[in-house]
């Protein structure tokens, strides 16, 4: 394996990592919170919203693009280390 | 000035404005065409996108939809969020850096199989005319209920102006006209509902109205729970109620793989200049779509909260605390003309009752003790919740018209959108791809252009005479992109093992159990009278809701595909080589 090609493995493995807690929060605050735990996390309520209600109709949505621009900007920072990043 | 004159000049303005953009912005070349040169800027291309993939539902069906499931809504609200995370993830960067035109393309050249590619052509061609169909419908609809004319006549116009600046400008044209048709959209959506969410909670913004306290101190979820409840009904926010828990974790994940697997969408990606503007593109598409999907459930719930309290302004069981029919205010009278709106004084008392008479507990107490004997709104269509919301709130005539033309404009962005899609699989995949290699660029710019013209007039027929199953194929659509183009994309890009044997035997499978699923419930080939089980929780296979099944589907195709590629020839040497060069964003 020549050095770039070792370089380039790195970038993909550690995107992959990225990649990998992105989707584990996604999953969590929709899925987890909005749907699976949305019982006991009703019982907690902040204004006039229910928690998980509150995760199920907005939350989620606010997280999701959160993670976007995080992955966006954390990719980023990545490019550069590795010397890929577009001019 | 009236009603319809004022939306007249209001729909006719917002005409002129996407006809001015047309002469502006027209397509020179098959890159302008397909992918507007790739010159998108990353926001303006978010909001494009927003614009794109926000339709007639999404406007004039989704709050209502909400406001009658109640918490269950959610699912709709993440799965069509959610798949926005997958494509700026899994999708979307990688795309771009392949830099092509469609995405059977990427299909094609990835899986080196012309088969694949017309596979995915396939796909891509069922969906999106199915798609189509609904937002054609939507545009004459919003013609015929608001501006009081012909249907046709309402769906003609649509036409001619879609034709106009898609056929010409094609991608460049569509995407500049989409960011005017987003301005439009927000503003005739978010206008009503800021006003609403003032008169009932004193907030204006629309997300904390929904957590604030209404006229009496009480919080507006807890009251409207309350209110509920009084009436026999599932508590607003209560869980399972209208849904069961497996089957909206099921329809939630569907949602997001189709919403990521829709081609409309993913080629808006291939328009921005460079991998990282794809990356931050999405984010700004998610950003112009919460505006929507975040004002949506305090619509949604401030409609049933309204309606409930127009119907039943005093107390429960009092003589007085039903409306009389004679007072019944004038939205009222005008959805009841269109039939969408239905009363029937059932115990001829001259009041409305509206509650739950399928509560036999409920109903058995409230004939005993009240005298009420039926329901009497025996048809609340859920459309008209967001078009009759400015009604219901008493705003000027001027909001009613521009809640007209911001339906006009979500129906006539997506369509657009998906025209284009359908023009290109046409154009650039069946003729330039597969069976015309040789044609020029000139050659194809005109294919490009008679085919769109055709996809229009296609939709439009559809749009006149649509099947009777137009609304199921909506969940379909969903279903097939999920089970087919989203899990062979992702592993077209993630494993790089993966041959065309593996991809296409996937994607086949996928499609298949999918399609299988939905025609054992809703009738072979929508046909209703050769459904083989009853479309309903006793009837559905462990309980799954067909419009669910799109993530079993995509699990099948991962899974079919794996093992296809194992027992067979690993894809070639530069096949591989190209993988590797999509995954960096600056590969030599």
């Amino acid at each position: 394996m020549t050095e770039q090609q070792a370089s380039r493995a790195e970038y993909w493995k550690t995107n992959l990592r990225i990649i990998g807690w992105c989707m584990a929060i996604w999953a969590i605050v929709s899925l987890g919170f909005g749907i699976i735990l949305v019982q006991p996390l009703n019982a907690i309520e902040i204004a006039g919203y229910k928690l998980g209600f509150w995760f199920a109709q907005q939350g989620a949505i606010y997280t999701f693009i959160a993670l976007i621009f995080f992955y966006a900007w954390r990719m980023n920072k990545l490019d550069r280390q590795y010397d890929v990043y577009e001019e | 000035m009236d009603l319809q004159t004022l939306s007249f000049i209001v729909v006719g303005a917002t005409f002129a404005i996407y006809i001015g953009i047309a002469i502006w912005a027209k397509a020179g070349s098959t890159s302008e065409f397909y992918v507007a040169g790739k010159g998108v800027n990353p926001v303006a291309n978010g909001m494009a996108t927003a614009a794109d993939w926000m339709s007639a539902a999404s406007f004039i069906s989704m709050a209502g939809l909400i406001a009658f499931l109640g918490y269950g809504g959610g699912a709709y609200l993440m799965g069509w969020t959610g798949g926005y995370v997958l494509m700026a993830l899994l999708l979307a960067p990688y795309l771009r850096k392949f830099g092509k035109f469609t995405v059977p393309e990427f299909i094609g050249d990835r899986f080196y199989s012309r088969t694949a590619r017309v596979v995915a052509v396939i796909s891509l061609l069922a969906m999106s005319i199915t798609y189509v169909i609904g937002q054609m419908r939507g545009v004459g609809i919003a013609f015929s209920n608001i501006l009081q004319v012909d249907l046709t006549v309402g769906l003609v116009s649509g036409m001619v102006i879609v034709f106009i600046y898609a056929v010409f400008g094609g991608m460049k044209g569509i995407t500049y006209t989409q960011i005017a048709q987003y301005v439009i959209m927000i503003f005739a959506y978010t206008v009503p509902a800021i006003f609403i969410s003032l008169q009932l909670t004193g907030n204006p913004l629309p997300q904390l109205g929904l957590g604030s306290t209404v006229e009496d101190g009480r919080y507006l979820l807890q009251a409207l729970d309350q209110t509920l409840v009084d009436l026999g009904f599932a508590a607003y926010t209560s869980v399972g109620a209208n849904m069961t828990q497996m089957n909206m974790f099921l329809l939630t994940i569907s949602l997001m793989i189709g919403t990521a697997g829709l081609p409309h969408v993913i080629v808006r990606f291939f328009t921005v200049p460079r991998i990282r503007d794809a990356r931050k593109s999405a984010g700004w598409a998610l950003v112009f779509i919460a505006i929507l999907y975040t004002t949506a459930p305090a619509v949604g719930a401030m409609a049933m909260w309204n309606l409930l309290n127009t119907v039943q302004p005093g107390e429960i069981g009092t003589e007085e605390g039903n409306l009389r029919f004679e007072d019944k205010p004038d939205w009222m009278e005008r959805w009841e003309r269109t039939g969408l709106l239905t009363f029937e004084d059932k115990n001829q008392d001259g009041r409305i009752q509206y509650y739950n008479d399928r509560n036999p507990e409920f109903a058995a107490m409230a004939e005993e003790e009240w005298g009420w004997e039926g329901n009497e709104i025996t048809r609340i269509d859920r459309d008209i919740m967001v078009l009759a919301n400015p009604e219901i709130a008493g705003l000027p005539n001027w909001v009613i018209a521009l809640v007209a033309a911001g339906g006009i404009a979500a129906a006539l962005s997506t369509a657009a959108g998906l025209l284009l899609a359908i023009s290109s699989a046409i154009s650039h995949d069946l003729l330039k791809g597969t069976f015309t290699p040789n044609i020029s660029q000139k050659g194809e710019l005109l294919a490009a252009r008679i085919s769109m013209a055709g996809a229009i007039l296609l939709a439009g027929y559809l749009g006149l005479n649509p099947p009777g199953f137009a609304a199921e194929v909506v969940a379909l659509a969903f279903g097939l992109a999920a089970a087919s183009l989203f899990p062979t994309l992702m592993m077209g890009i993630f494993f790089k093992k993966m041959n065309k044997e593996g991809a296409i035997a996937g994607m086949l499978a996928g499609l298949g159990t999918t399609l299988l699923y939905i025609f054992i419930f809703k009738g072979w080939f929508f046909f209703p009278q050769t459904a083989m089980l009853p479309d309903n929780p006793e009837g559905w296979i462990l309980g799954i809701n067909p419009t669910g099944f799109g993530v079993i589907g995509a699990v099948i195709n991962f899974a079919v595909a794996y093992a296809v590629s194992k027992v067979t020839a690993p894809p070639p040497e530069h096949i591989q080589h190209l993988v590797e060069s999509v995954r960096v964003p600056r590969a030599d």
